[in-house]
């Protein structure tokens, strides 16, 4: 079947602002995103740009606004969008560096921001630190996250306040604060509390929604908060 | 403006990652510098696990592991390397668990392993618990914990720059010359950073993307072993390429081997585990070269699936609960990519295009070396996929590259700390980039010409029709002709994006480019090699000939441009080669 492409395209060394350019290309049912806009790449414009690597949902590369939502273009099926016109935009409120392109650096930032890092303070054993199934199986929802901002760029509340930590970084956190082996849950509790911490959540579940992972990230955040609720008390 | 780091680091996966906490930890001023975000590397995608006798589940020794891997690699696999892979496997998984590692748990607490094809008891009696692993997203947990503790150290990283050559100095590489540095594209916006350096180490991963069907990423395009190879230094034993035996039909996307290890089974069209005809002892559980040409041997005997190219992958018997705490990952590439619910349904594979044995060839220490003889090539280092150790000689166990870049990325993190002290900074300059910089502009400058993805396609056709699972001298000898046509085409080749930001129309030429320099050295050494060893099995050639092959290639870029073979001995300590069954 013949699908409609529409891109929101923006070249800084050519364009004052971001400007949508349609592609028709030729699709089955079980194609992905990704490859149509390979398609076009490789067969009608070169110049077309995003980031690309695994093609499997795994690497975090190609997480961008399709038909409104954030998806990765790899892991969204032609046939799930049930629709002849698919919408391609960058993740929004991140800097676009080009087409589908955006500066991941903030993002980043925050990530680093939270110690996102096993701190155990006692001496590495001769062999491995003991952990139950049951204590490893407390956070083994929040080890899945690959990066790949879909979350973040999908809150509301970090659109409205782009110095919110954001849903990535909590999850990380929470990866941490949740894991027997670690020592300094509280150093990133204070983190989180801060201003621009958990706090700033409003449950919307936009970034449960958005995450390729399948990760419960509002619930991740509400266990961070009632721990910081318990902490401070 | 020149800039300078007493030791760099290219690639960031797991090899990467971990020579670059080593030098952190010296406080030796080090970068690393990829084209990807780190965490994007492809060691993220590993799934099954990562081998180590910690004998957690049942008796284990590292002699066991040593010997499990220099059959498994039908006996190119230098002893001495496997040695040190087998012995140091243990300590640098324990290290992983401390860096924070979240492996599943046996019911007692301790790190949970399971079966791994080719993996035994007591010299081959039957499969082994060895992998450790984390679900089935082990590779994962390893490149986000190394990722995670370079935050936590401070390591510099230069992200989304790719590197476009390596600078030498005092001659090219394999004439004694060394490495100096690199120039490295910063794909933001084309600005050509020169760095020099008293190390440089190589760990860019594989080139799986030379054939059609593959699990590699997009990006494994061979950049490190084809720069090296530019600059004088041979690569080894390039015909080892594995097929790994279940990836998604068409896709190639990986079913990791966990699920045979967990218990899958492999079925033909009549229902029939073929693999009791090919490995009654292992089964399922064969080394990877053995059951990929099972599975074509099946479809050659019309035995395939209603007829077609591919067989099944049959998880149902494991029950939701087993595919759900063990599997999760791979069982939803199969929803999403095939539309099929492993619960209920036989999943179809056919083999994939999965990893390279050969590679830049080192030493123990992970110093690259440049002849028969084995002589360092000062100042530069090489671990990981690029690297050829040789630990896995002509056909890698599963699990056992995970363990190569734990062990090698260490060592050579390690052995760059002793080497940088008291080395001089190389002498070199901004003018060294010239040559990369002429390169890149003149592939700008060109008008109208040859599409690269139309080379890259047609290179990736010929790769997996004539050097695929089985090969002949026919058709090798065709890829030789067809891989030299597209070469020349290359020379035309051109892009439609002539800008300077985020240019990946320009960058992605360059990688074909690579491929294309893995690809005449793979065909070269395989139609040189006239034997049938693990994973290079020539239809001509049937039987292993110790005789006259017991013996690494080495293929360097001759004065003329063409592929120049030579051989070097295998490394043998306690294991006298055999007859390879299970
Ligand atoms: C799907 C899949 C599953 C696997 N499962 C297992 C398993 O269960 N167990 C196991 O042992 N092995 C497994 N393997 C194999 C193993 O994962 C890889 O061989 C290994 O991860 C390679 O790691 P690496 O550090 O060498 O390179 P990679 O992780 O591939 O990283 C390469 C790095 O080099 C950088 N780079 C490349 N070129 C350039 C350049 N020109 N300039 C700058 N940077 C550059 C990239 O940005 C990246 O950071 C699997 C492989 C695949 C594909
Ligand atoms: S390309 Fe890796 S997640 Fe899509």
């Amino acid at each position: 079947m013949q699908i409609e492409l529409r891109i929101l395209r923006f070249d800084p060394e050519k364009d004052q602002k971001p400007h949508e350019q349609t592609y028709t290309v030729e699709a089955g049912p079980m194609d992905r995103v990704l490859d149509l806009l390979h398609k076009v790449k490789y067969e009608q414009d070169g110049t077309l740009t995003f980031r690309r690597s695994c093609a499997h949902g795994v690497c975090g590369s190609d997480a961008m606004l399709i038909n409104g939502r954030n998806r990765l273009a790899c892991k969204i099926r032609v046939d799930q969008l049930k629709a002849r016109r698919i919408t391609v935009a960058p993740l929004p409120g991140l800097p676009v560096m080009k087409d589908l392109v955006v500066d991941m650096e903030a993002f980043f930032a925050k990530f680093r921001s939270v110690q996102p890092y096993l701190q155990a303070d006692s001496l590495d054993p001769d062999r491995e630190r003991l952990q139950s199934q049951a204590e490893r199986a407390v956070f083994d929802d929040t080890t899945k996250c690959i990066l790949c901002a879909a979350c973040t760029t999908s809150c509301p509340s970090f659109w409205a306040q782009p110095s919110y930590v954001g849903p990535a970084a909590i999850v990380n956190a929470h990866r941490f604060i949740f894991d027997s082996r670690d020592d300094h849950a509280d150093d990133r509790l204070t983190i989180l509390a801060d201003r621009d911490g958990v706090w700033r959540c409003r449950t919307i579940f936009n970034c449960t929604d958005a995450c390729p992972r399948g990760i419960h990230i509002t619930q991740a955040i509400l266990e961070v908060s009632s721990r910081i609720v318990e902490h401070q008390a | 403006m020149i800039r300078e780091h007493e030791a760099l680091v290219v690639g960031a996966g797991g090899a990467g990652l971990w020579a670059a906490l080593e030098l952190a930890k010296a406080g030796v001023d080090s970068a690393v510098l990829t084209k990807l975000y780190p965490t994007r590397s492809h060691t993220g995608a590993a799934q099954g696990g990562v081998c180590a006798a910690l004998g957690n589940q049942e008796e284990d020794h590292w002699e066991w592991h040593m010997f499990d891997t220099i059959k498994g690699g039908d006996y190119l696999v230098d002893q001495d390397a496997a040695e040190v892979l087998a012995r140091e496997a243990i300590e640098t998984v324990i290290e992983l668990e401390h860096m924070g590692l979240p492996f599943n748990r046996t019911p007692d607490g301790k790190i949970d392993q399971r079966r791994f094809g080719g993996h035994t008891r007591n010299y081959g009696e039957g499969p082994v618990m060895r992998a450790c692993f984390a679900a089935d997203r082990t590779g994962h947990m390893i490149l986000q914990t190394l990722y995670q503790q370079c935050v936590k150290l401070g390591v510099k990283f230069y992200d989304e720059y790719h590197v476009v050559d390596l600078l030498t100095e005092g001659g090219e590489l394999g004439s004694g010359g060394r490495a100096a540095g690199v120039v490295a594209y910063r794909i933001a916006d084309g600005q050509l950073a020169v760095i020099r350096s008293k190390a440089v180490l190589l760990a860019t991963g594989g080139f799986g993307r030379m054939f059609r069907v593959t699990s590699n990423a997009w990006s494994l395009t061979g950049d490190g072993v084809s720069l090296a190879y530019r600059h004088g230094l041979p690569v080894q034993d390039m015909e080892f390429y594995q097929f790994h035996p279940t990836g998604i039909v068409g896709l190639g996307i990986l079913l990791s081997e966990a699920a045979r290890g967990e218990g899958a089974y492999l079925l033909n069209k009549d229902g029939q585990r073929f693999m009791e005809r090919y490995a009654p002892k292992l089964m399922e559980l064969a080394p990877r070269d053995m059951v990929s040409r099972a599975i074509v041997q099946e479809l050659r005997a019309g035995r395939g699936i209603d007829g077609k190219d591919y067989v099944y992958l049959d998880v149902r018997h494991l029950g939701r609960q087993k595919i759900d705490e063990k599997l999760p990952d791979i069982t939803d590439f199969v929803r999403v990519y095939q539309g099929i619910e492993p619960y209920t349904d036989p999943i179809p594979i056919q083999p994939t295009a999965h990893y390279a044995m050969g590679g830049i060839p080192t030493n123990i220490h992970a110093q690259a070396t440049c002849d028969a003889a084995n002589t360092v090539v000062p100042g530069l280092y090489a671990a990981g996929e690029t690297a050829c150790v040789s630990v896995h000689g002509a056909n890698r166990l599963g699990t056992n590259s995970l363990v190569d870049l734990l062990v090698f990325g260490r060592r050579a993190g390690r052995q760059m700390v002793l080497d940088v002290k008291g080395q001089d900074m190389p002498d070199v300059t901004d003018a060294a980039a010239e040559p990369v910089r002429a390169e890149i502009e003149a592939l700008r400058a060109r008008p109208k010409g040859e599409r690269k993805e139309a080379i890259r396609k047609e290179l990736a056709d010929v790769m997996m029709d004539d050097v695929g699972v089985y090969r002949t001298a026919e058709g090798l000898e065709s890829a030789r002709t067809k891989v030299a046509e597209l070469r020349d085409r290359y020379q035309h080749v051109s892009i439609d994006d002539k800008g300077t930001t985020f240019n990946t129309d320009l960058l992605e030429a360059r990688e074909v480019g690579y491929l294309l320099d893995c690809a005449e050295t793979m065909v070269a050494a395989c139609i040189n090699r006239k034997e049938s060893r693990g994973a290079h099995s020539r239809e001509d050639y049937p039987e292993r000939d110790d005789v006259n092959f017991l013996t690494h290639s080495l293929a360097t870029k001759g004065a003329d441009g063409a592929v120049a073979l030579d051989y070097k001995p295998v490394t043998i300590t306690k294991f006298q080669p055999k007859p390879r069954v299970y």
